[in-house]
């Protein structure tokens, strides 16, 4: 079985229609966001993992990781990071903010419309 | 990674970790990720039945009930009403499209794991069986309407979908992902149903002592080996629709020890390959429900051919709805049937199985009534007895049908 296979295979649908429980739109984006959440998780308890890991080699101890203080540089390369990454998760609300500020705003439809005129 | 700032003395209550499941020779391998996908799916059922489910109940007596007998006068007439007054309802709104979602990301999270190994999973399972005529199938039989028309708990391919020859790939993603519905409840091999049937019959029944044990529709075993085990000295067999669940229950009964089991390729409607009165025992576990009346009716006139004088069926399901049964129980215990792909399980849990017994011909005399919940191993997996939680549906404590003929 290939790899386009298994991917397509494992998110197949059930035979039967779906039902939805709230708007058809944003269902599907629960549902993504749903996935999203699942996947942190994962990600999560795998930094756990390592974590358990490291200190049972000796490595370090998790107290460490707790205790563990960034640097002036560290901690700036850190929030950098969450911004970044804030900036991504909630461009959309970005967005809109920009588009209130934005009335002369034209759609590419209309601006098509009239280049054409 | 821990959080300082938490309480380091509450005592934890809920899924074990998914690495106490039972593994045995065909059971897919599981990385790091894979298993947390499963425990989080585990952990979200367990918390929308605990956390979100009594925001469902609250909405439902606090507002759909009143506006209910506000717009129309008068109460809710039956659970239809109930369920379909909630579908206007926020709160039962989300937390059905949470459920629908948790359902769906069990199948993918499952099916994926079973299907990247699916060529390895199919060459342990012919070793396994090939050339054992403890396997049985029937490359002829008809997937009936019932089990085509939707796949039963939005289980892709359901239990008979092959992808290749000698595919077992629905059987493993079957077997090793059931951990996630029930949040452990069905113990270290999915068995808690059958272990408690086991416990049930010797306790009840202390003096039977079966031979030949049929179990219809038993998928890859999960309830039919505690049976086999408690009665070595018996010939179980097990029949179901679905060729990749019995190649992977065979292989896995193998691996796990059992060798008084065969694995049969059959309708439960059709058994006329055994003669009449062939066996002591005839069991199903959680099946009626994913019938039609025809079948039911005749797998039950099957069973009433097929017991031996003495034996006994036994039906293991849901509870039936009853007029003790609050409405709003009842239409929560219905959303398998219209969100889930159960479309049998409304109508079958509204039958009256004392008629439909003696319809089959068995008196109403011979009849047996029961409880059981799931038996597992406590120090590892939660105990359905001693759990107040409720999901509806899914817990792991079901009513027993049955008669001694």
């Amino acid at each position: 079985m290939s790899i386009e296979q298994a991917l397509a295979g494992a998110g197949a649908k059930a035979a039967g229609k779906r039902p939805w429980f709230l708007d058809e739109e944003i269902e599907t984006v629960l549902n993504i966001t749903l996935a999203v959440s699942q996947e942190l998780v994962v990600a999560r308890q795998r930094v756990d993992t390592l974590e358990r890991l490291l200190e049972a080699k000796g490595v370090l101890s998790r107290e460490e990781i707790e205790a563990y203080t960034p640097d002036k540089k560290a901690a700036e390369e850190r929030g950098l990071w969450t911004q970044e990454y804030l900036a991504r998760v909630m461009r959309i609300l970005q967005q809109r903010n920009e588009a209130a500020d934005a009335p002369e705003d034209v759609a590419s439809e209309k601006l098509g419309d009239e280049l054409v005129r | 990674m821990t959080d300082s700032s938490k309480p380091t003395e509450v005592a934890y209550d809920g899924p074990p970790d998914y690495r106490v499941v039972g593994r045995h020779g065909i059971f897919p391998e599981t990385s790091h990720d894979e298993v947390e996908r499963i425990n989080y799916l585990a952990q979200m059922n367990r918390h929308l039945s605990t956390r979100i489910m009594p925001g469902v109940k609250t909405s439902f007596e606090q507002n759909v009930e009143p506006e209910f007998r506000k717009k129309t006068g008068r109460d809710m007439a039956n659970r239809h009403e109930a369920r379909k007054a909630m579908l206007g309802d926020y709160a039962y709104k989300f937390w059905s499209a949470l459920r629908r979602a948790t359902m769906e990301q069990r199948q993918q999270a499952g099916r994926w794991t079973a299907l990247r190994q699916s060529e390895r999973l199919a060459e342990i399972a012919d070793k396994l069986t090939r050339d054992d005529d403890r396997l049985q199938l029937n490359p002829a039989i008809k997937v009936p309407r019932y089990v085509s028309g939707v796949d039963h708990h939005c289980m892709p391919g359901s239990y008979h979908t092959e992808y290749f020859p000698g595919d077992v790939t629905n059987g493993a993603n079957y077997d090793h992902a059931g951990f996630v519905t029930t949040a452990g409840m069905l113990g270290k091999y999915t068995d808690g149903g059958g272990h408690a049937v086991v416990n049930w019959v010797k306790t009840n029944l202390p003096d039977f002592k079966p031979k030949k044990i049929l179990e219809i529709g038993g998928t890859v075993g999960h309830s039919s080996l505690p049976i086999a085990q408690a009665y070595p000295d018996a010939e179980m067999t097990i029949v179901d629709l679905g060729a990749p669940v019995l190649r992977y229950g065979l292989a896995r009964a193998k691996s796990l020890g059992v060798d008084n089991v065969r694995f049969v390729q059959a309708s439960g409607e059709d058994l006329s390959m055994f003669e009449d009165e062939s066996f002591d025992w005839i069991q199903t576990t959680m099946f009626l429900h994913e019938l039609s009346s025809n079948a039911l009716r005749n797998i039950f006139n099957e069973t009433r051919r097929l017991v031996k004088p003495g034996g006994i069926v036994l039906h293991v399901e849901q509870p039936q709805y009853t007029d003790e049964m609050s409405l709003y129980e009842q239409a929560m215990r219905d959303w398998d049937a219209f969100y889930n792909n159960e479309p049998f399980w409304s109508r079958m849990h509204e039958l009256d199985l004392d008629t439909q017994m003696e319809q089959a011909g068995f008196d109403r005399a011979s009849l047996i009534h029961g409880g059981v919940t799931a038996v597992v191993d406590k120090d590892l997996f939660p105990d359905a007895a001693d759990d107040d939680s409720e999901d509806y549906g899914r817990k792991a404590a079901w009513h027993v049908i049955g008669a001694r003929v």
